[in-house]
């Protein structure tokens, strides 16, 4: 499904371009869910760059494919294989494989770090046990391909509400662990004699981080879940330090890039995610680039500075 | 926060008992995983004094912290942290672990994690109401530190020294009666290390903090301590750094012939070891 309606076509009136956007209600979902998915994965990403959980997030989402085809099998054998049912598996599979492995990635803490051989053996697994559910399922490629690349074009009413849901649980859990998580996440020794429960944050930010993932999977899908999960805070930690702001131009940039993506892909025959991810990478190449030219002429004039002083000493 | 009411006989030896020992060891053992790392630790340490813990790596140091944290449990003995037993997130202690490097990314700049030694343990984001007193804890954490220049720089980007004066600000916020610092010293030219014991020095006289500092090298705050605790071959002596840093007490704890050697500066150097017992100040 590369969903681009029939017959639309840039006009040189931006605002009725706009305004076609959302003239069906699969652009509508889309925005709906793209939009709560992308506030998730900006300000949940900031932690993960923060905690250096960037490949913990990969494997929850390769987890996430076996949870995810593991549920189309199951709604498909027992429940009928109706497109909202099939989408309803499809997410709950997901929360259940994720939320899962998360908790035993937040029980093992700081002894998977560095475990990246280990990890990856078990994703690899996982990935193996999500093409056997699919094969169980016979609407193989379709599904595959919605779980893996993401398809935000045909999320179903249903599937919207959930993500809003999702969304909102995972936001106020994020809010509410802030400071002790900012905390523990900078400094586990000090934190931890502080009184901060730092054990049970790091399995409490690993289940806020498993619902994350579950949701991005459904606009990025399994594969390309990095370009809303790491690439806006990546970028936005260049762009400032202070941690409030890093966090909101975080998410300001996985709504525009989530925006942007959804709007290309309506006007041009080629899946939303490519759109996403290209935009995403787009900006980290530029932002890095302008970055490295203003370092460089900083240390020009520092060299210049310290010239001055010596002539003037 | 203890809410447990007091008997009054213990609340007033508390309050008129000023110069009641902060710290006290009455013969603990020491184990890291079921295995004895030191045993028949007896000392005090008295409020708003400096006590430098020393001697060789792995032979136990910060390990002493973590119990006093409450982090680990003694396996004999008894331990008093400001009359109580040591418990995890005791507001009236401050730590710093020892240092490993930070990433230079870090998007955190140098108040921000001073804040947290403030507040940081707390739920949910700082209220608006609360600015005004946590803005004033914040700066007066930082002068004390004379960290105003570079509080505002991304902390990964500061130097070594610079980053150990906002961890001593960040434990110093919360303003504790007991300050634990691991190896601050480690990894930094002579003059920062200089510059830190001062720092140290001068908060212990004008906050009255008792403080702990880990070292492996006594030399650069030989001057200020009041105390020494040294740590080697299993066995802790503590007492005055004349008493302890000599030919006599340290062939005793390392139970072998030992000999400290001083030069004209005052420095004292402990030879006739082992080499890896014999420079413990070098990495």
């Amino acid at each position: 499904m590369i969903a681009t309606a029939p017959g639309t076509q840039l006009t040189w009136n931006i605002a009725s371009d706009i305004a076609e956007l959302f003239r069906y209600d699969f652009m509508r979902n889309a925005f709906i869910a793209g939009t709560v998915v992308a506030v998730v994965a900006g300000v949940v990403g900031y932690f993960v760059v923060l905690r250096s959980l960037a490949f913990a997030g990969h494997a929850l989402s390769h987890i996430g494919f076996a949870g995810a085809a593991g549920g189309v099998a199951v709604v498909a054998a027992f429940f009928g294989g109706g497109a909202a049912a099939l989408a309803v598996g499809s997410i709950v599979g997901l929360l259940v494989f994720t939320v899962g492995a998360g908790v035993v990635m937040g029980v093992l803490g700081n002894r998977i770090r560095g475990r990246d051989v280990v990890i990856g053996i078990v994703l690899a697994w996982t990935l193996g046990l999500g093409v056997l559910f699919l094969n169980l399922y016979n609407g193989y490629a379709t599904e595959a391909y919605a779980i893996l690349f993401g398809e935000i074009l045909g999320i179903s009413s249903v599937a919207v509400v959930v993500t809003l849901v999702a969304g909102v649980v995972t936001l106020a859990a994020v809010v509410a662990l802030y400071r002790p998580l900012l905390f523990a996440s900078l400094d586990d020794e000090v934190a931890a004699a502080r009184g901060v429960p730092v054990r049970f944050l790091s399995i409490a930010f690993m289940v806020v981080l498993a619902i994350a993932v579950s949701e991005a999977v459904q606009v990025v899908g399994v594969l390309l879940i990095f370009s809303l999960l790491v690439t806006p805070p990546a970028i936005a930690e260049r762009l400032t330090v202070r941690p409030p702001l890093v966090i909101a131009l975080s998410v300001g940039l996985a709504v525009a890039f989530t925006w942007l993506g959804l709007a290309v892909a309506y006007y041009a025959p080629y899946p939303v995610s490519f759109f996403i991810t290209s935009i995403a990478f787009a900006t980290y190449l530029v932002v890095r680039g302008v970055g490295a030219v203003r370092e460089r002429s900083r240390l020009a004039d520092v060299a210049r500075g310290e010239g001055t002083r010596v002539e003037a000493a | 926060m203890t809410t447990s009411v007091a008997p009054p006989a213990a609340a007033g030896a508390r309050d008129g008992a000023l110069n009641q020992p902060v710290i006290e060891l009455a013969d603990v053992t020491a184990q890291v995983q079921r295995r004895v790392v030191w045993s028949g630790a007896t000392f005090n340490v008295r409020p708003g004094s400096f006590t430098a813990v020393v001697g060789p790596n792995g032979a136990g140091k910060t390990t002493l912290l973590k119990l006093l944290l409450g982090l680990t449990q003694p396996a004999a003995g008894t331990v008093r942290v400001l009359g109580e037993s040591p418990r995890r997130g005791h507001r009236q202690i401050g730590y710093v672990p020892q240092r490993r490097a930070l990433d230079p990314d870090t998007p955190v700049r140098g108040c921000d994690l001073v804040a947290l030694g403030i507040d940081g343990h707390r739920w949910g984001f700082r209220l608006p109401r609360a600015r005004h007193v946590h803005d004033a804890a914040l700066a007066a954490a930082i002068d004390a530190v004379e960290a105003e220049p570079f509080a505002d720089r991304p902390i990964g980007r500061l130097s070594g020294g610079e980053q150990q004066r906002l961890l001593l600000a960040q434990a110093l916020a919360g303003g504790p009666r007991i300050l634990l610092l691991d190896e601050p010293l480690a990894s930094l030219d002579v003059r920062n290390q200089v510059a830190i014991a001062h720092l140290v020095d001068r908060v212990v006289r004008e906050r009255g903090v008792a403080t702990l500092m880990v070292t492996h090298d006594v030399n650069p705050i030989l001057g200020v301590i009041d105390q020494v605790v040294y740590i080697a071959q299993g066995r802790v002596v503590a007492g005055t750094p004349s008493e302890v840093v000599t030919t006599a007490t340290l062939s005793a704890v390392y139970g072998a012939q030992v000999e400290v050697l001083r030069d004209s500066h005052g420095h004292v150097f402990v030879v006739g070891l082992d080499q890896e017992a014999a420079h413990p100040h070098e990495q």
